[in-house]
């Protein structure tokens, strides 16, 4: 279970507040306005940024002051979520130990989620090499690797096109029913969020609001959900 | 979290480190020195001298440099890249070898005199202020003609284009265009030349001297060399470092544009005017271009086939020198990474302040600062050869934070994030992030740190004679007229200058 407790962060003339109670293997998007602190919200659970006040708590203990790689999250950015200048292989070993001193059965495990995203074969060449979306497939198969219990997405798919956008988002699927993962996904199109989160965050007005069901949240939409939707 | 405070206090360890050298030994220099009353006549006309000569240097350059400038701009023609480049060369190329190209073209025997001889014409002097004063525009025209170009080329296209098409004049196009840009620019030129000018001492060392030609650099080595009166060159020395603060403070004022950046030859030039305006412009880059590499191409022609001929000591010196460069431009390329990076992540403005404090110390008073800190410990000749190194490595950080500051910066702006939420850091970070990312800044940054410490003659000056670098060497060779072999020595050190720069700079891009 990950609780956002009474979390308060203010930085100029910006603030966010949130104070949010989220089950374990839950889906849920994150839906606002640009400049509403979407990207904050999951920033703040990463480690990115830390609250003025508050606690993040995962399982009753609290990872507030931890480190971004010491907590139990994997992220998916909106831009640079490969290192250009390592390999496949390297850029998803990574996930398994940082210095890349991979033992026998690590390295079998890298050829495993290679081989899961449908990328086999691929590992020795350097992401400039492959398309978009199969630079989305790696990026998975890290996170894949990694099945740390909480994922954050800020967007990783936005420049994919509608039909790779979907074959992503029901790998992600996938992968997050695999390791039970709570997700996080902050998306600008509802569509995704009617597929893939039965739940969603709207982040408004400086707060981060309690989930609520998808489908009725977007069927009716509070006035500024609504102007930002058209 | 740990090794991100490691890094950072690394960073501050850095800057301290650096603050406390400089500082330090500016402080030593301030306790020696006596009040400015034990400044004799003869100092006071150094100072006077020293700023004339930069702001007479300065106005010559900068003046020069637009017709320079602005043909380059508006004409394309064959070898035009190579020229660009080329006017890059004065940077890294060792002060005493472009004075050795100058004596052989200007000086008495020179091919200059030999043509006003013939002609029954009256000889010029090299030696003198006329000689420093030369010397300076021969390595500042080309920068300077470089900053400008680049303001040139600021001017967007279509400005021209729309020019063209209301069918403005030269003078039309000069007038609405080219003046306002030069009115910005020209000021942060000239301010630019005036402080390399400012503690000019190699120029001075072997063209100045006497009564109407001394720098401030070039009084302090005196005092220390000649008469040993640290008290002396140490009052010298403050006056030095009161005259490049005073030259800082006005550039707080004046934005001062980089001097080597990339992408000079963006985008299509204007099309220049036609008519005599063609034949003018040619005239201009031919002389520039004759200028430059005129006197360069006098050493080569007697050095080249001198080169098997030298002697062993003058291949020690070489090898010294080589060693010597290579420890301080790696020890110039560590400091500037690990200041770099604690910049990016953003810590305090007194780091990079730090960085940039070599800008107001010069290596003479560094030198004279080291030795009177140090004298106890050491002798001269010990001291020469690690002072040495040291003090060009610190000369070199302000270039080399400058190329590695902005590189750091996006890496961390880029994959700062990515590598916290994979828990890279210490070792793997730099091994696996940071080299890789920062490889080609930091080979152009380790190259320049390498050129300018292989040719640099001036610290040295002060302490070593029995185990001299190549630019002492030369300079030895020079003062007892064994020119040939001067000429060979020349060409050996331009080319392990430019050599150890392209060794350094490919190693950077060995990935791309």
């Amino acid at each position: 279970m990950l609780e956002l407790r009474d979390i308060a962060f203010r930085q100029d003339d910006f603030s966010l507040c949130a104070d949010l109670t989220l089950p374990k293997g839950g889906r849920f998007a994150v839906i606002g306005a640009s400049g509403s602190g979407k990207s904050t919200l999951l920033s703040l659970i990463g480690g990115f940024l830390f609250p003025d006040q508050g606690k993040v708590m995962w399982n009753g203990q609290d990872i507030t002051g931890m480190a971004p790689g010491d907590r139990p999250i994997s992220t998916l950015f909106q831009h640079h979520n490969l290192f250009p200048h390592l390999t496949i292989r390297q850029n998803i070993g990574m996930g398994l130990r940082p210095d890349l001193r991979l033992d026998t059965s690590q390295r079998n495990r890298v050829a495993q989620v290679l081989d899961q995203v449908g990328l086999s074969g691929m590992g020795d060449r350097r992401p400039a090499a492959l398309s978009g979306g199969q630079q989305s497939r790696v990026a998975l198969a890290r996170v894949l690797l990694r099945a740390r219990p909480i994922l954050l997405l800020d967007e990783p798919f936005a420049a994919l096109g509608p039909a790779l956008k979907a074959e992503m988002l029901s790998l992600l699927n996938d992968i997050a029913d695999g390791t039970e993962a709570t997700v996080l996904m902050v998306t600008h199109d509802p569509q995704d969020a009617r597929v893939f989160s039965p739940q969603t965050i709207l982040v408004e007005d400086g707060r981060a609001h309690a989930p609520r069901d998808t489908a009725p949240l977007l069927d009716d939409p509070p006035p500024g959900l609504r102007a930002y939707l058209g | 979290m740990a090794a991100r405070l490691r890094g950072v206090i690394a960073g501050r360890i850095v800057a301290a480190g650096l603050g406390a050298l400089i500082l330090g030994t500016l402080a030593a220099v301030a306790w020696q020195a006596g009040g400015l009353s034990g400044l004799g006549e003869w100092d006071w006309r150094a100072v006077r001298f020293t700023i004339w000569q930069a702001a007479l240097s300065a106005t010559l350059s900068a003046a020069l440099a637009v017709p320079v400038a602005r043909a380059l701009a508006r004409r394309r023609f064959r070898g035009r890249g190579l020229l660009v480049t080329l006017l890059g060369a004065p940077f890294i190329l060792p002060v005493i070898v472009a004075i050795m190209g100058l004596i052989s073209v200007f000086g008495r025997n020179g091919a200059l005199n030999e043509g006003l001889r013939a002609l029954g014409l009256p000889e010029i002097g090299i030696y003198g202020w006329q000689g420093v004063i030369l010397a300076h525009v021969f390595f500042n025209l080309p920068l300077s003609v470089r900053l400008i170009l680049q303001g040139w080329q600021a001017i967007p296209s279509e400005r021209f284009r729309l020019a063209s098409s209301l069918g403005f004049a030269p003078a039309d196009i000069a007038r609405h265009l080219e003046r306002p840009m030069l009115r910005a620019a020209l000021p942060g030129v000239w301010l630019a030349v005036f402080l390399v000018c400012l503690t000019s001492f190699t120029v001075a060392l072997a063209l100045g001297g006497g009564p109407r030609a001394t720098t401030v650099e070039l009084a302090i080595y005196q005092a220390f060399r000649f008469d040993f009166d640290l008290g002396r060159a140490a009052t010298l020395g403050l006056v030095q470092i009161g005259l490049c603060i005073a030259a800082m403070l006005a550039a707080r004022w004046i934005a001062i544009p980089a001097g080597f950046g990339a992408g000079m030859d963006a985008g299509q030039g204007p099309t220049g005017p036609r008519g005599w305006r063609v034949a003018a412009d040619a005239a201009v880059i031919a002389l520039a271009a004759g200028f430059l590499l005129w006197p360069l191409a006098a050493v080569m022609a007697v050095g080249v086939p001198r080169l098997p001929m030298l002697q062993a000591d003058i291949w020690w010196a070489a090898g010294r020198s080589v060693v010597m460069a290579v420890i301080s431009a790696l020890l110039a390329v560590m400091l500037c990474l690990t200041l770099a990076l604690t910049i990016a992540r953003g810590a305090g403005r007194w780091i990079e302040a730090a960085g940039m404090l070599p800008l107001i110390a010069s290596p003479l008073v560094l030198g004279t600062g080291l030795f009177i800190l140090l004298r106890d410990m050491a002798g001269p000749q010990q001291m020469a050869l690690p002072v040495t190194v040291a003090i060009n490595a610190a000369m070199a950080l302000p270039f080399g934070l400058r190329a590695l500051i902005p590189a750091a910066r996006s890496l961390q702006d880029d994959y700062g994030q990515l590598a916290a939420s994979l828990d890279l850091r210490g070792w793997a970070r730099l091994r696996y992030l940071t080299l890789p990312r920062l490889a080609r800044p930091l080979g152009f940054a380790g190259g320049l740190a390498a050129a300018l410490a292989m040719g640099d003659l001036g610290v040295i000056t002060l302490f070593a004679s029995d185990q001299p670098t190549l630019p002492l060497k030369l300079y030895q060779l020079m003062n007892s007229y064994r020119m040939a072999d001067a000429a060979g020595a020349a060409v050996l050190l331009m080319a392990l200058s430019f050599g150890l720069f392209w060794v350094f700079d490919k190693g950077g891009r060995l990935d791309a």
